[in-house]
């Protein structure tokens, strides 16, 4: 399944549903589709458009999903800059909690089972195994 | 997705959430809710036994919201949470920055 998502902060939520909404039955349980592979799309999808495309309009983040017997991987690709994954502060850290922001990859880590990025950091993949 | 705001006898806020607070939408709900705070209220409470995910983005507004409220020397609370909602609170600790109760009615009686 691929998927061109417009650079609009209010497509995620419809995106994250076709996403959803189309995998088959079997590889993954429906309570991780319905949480796990929602929320960490949402976010995935959130940062590609606010810091990846600058929320602009006339640009596109693709989607790939594949599908296998033993997982689920979600590509989520955007034309950016890219960035630095491993420079992102702790958001549990007593100093950032009351922080809006930056819990976003944090949050993917703790619902995905691998987070790979591209060289350049402006395409992440997303694997959710099989359960 | 929805929000209803709807004002108990004793002037407590009951913030609903149907469907998801995400990037997309959390906008809404923060202007609802500081709307409700510049009319005056301010005891709150967001009710989420009616949804299903909430991503990175609406949990900071619901931490920005908390901190606005304690400003004006108000409340907010937040009720209903299912089990893997209840966990990503705990793995962000975000549970120990909120008044986290069972059910909605428990956070009206708590005040």
């Amino acid at each position: 399944m691929k998927l061109n998502v417009p650079s609009d902060l209010a497509m995620v939520g419809d995106a994250v549903e076709l996403v959803a909404s189309h995998l088959p039955p079997g590889t993954l349980s429906p309570r991780r589709i319905s949480f796990n592979l929602r929320t960490a799309l949402a976010e995935a999808l959130g940062n590609a458009i606010r810091y990846g495309t600058g929320e602009d309009p006339e640009r596109i983040v693709r989607v790939q999903v594949e599908l296998g017997r033993d997982a689920v991987r979600i590509y989520v690709v955007d034309d950016g800059h890219g960035f630095d994954p491993t420079r992102l502060p702790d958001p549990t850290h007593p100093d950032n909690l009351e922080r809006e922001y930056g819990r976003g990859l944090f949050v993917i880590r703790h619902l995905v089972d691998d987070v790979e990025f591209n060289e350049k950091g402006n395409g992440i993949c997303l694997t959710l195994r099989a359960g | 997705m929805r929000f209803t705001l709807k004002k108990d006898k004793s002037g407590v806020v009951i913030v609903g959430v149907e469907g998801q607070l995400i990037v997309g939408n959390r906008q809404e709900l923060k202007q609802k809710v500081l709307d409700a705070l510049e009319d005056g209220s301010r005891k709150f409470v967001i009710d989420f036994s009616k949804t299903g995910y909430i991503d990175s983005s609406g949990l900071g507004v619901l931490v920005s919201l908390s901190k606005k409220i304690r400003e004006q020397g108000g409340e907010l609370r937040l009720a209903g949470l299912n089990a893997d909602l209840q966990t990503l609170f705990e793995l962000t600790k975000l549970d120990t920055l909120f008044a986290i109760t069972r059910t909605a009615e428990e956070a009206l009686a708590a005040f």
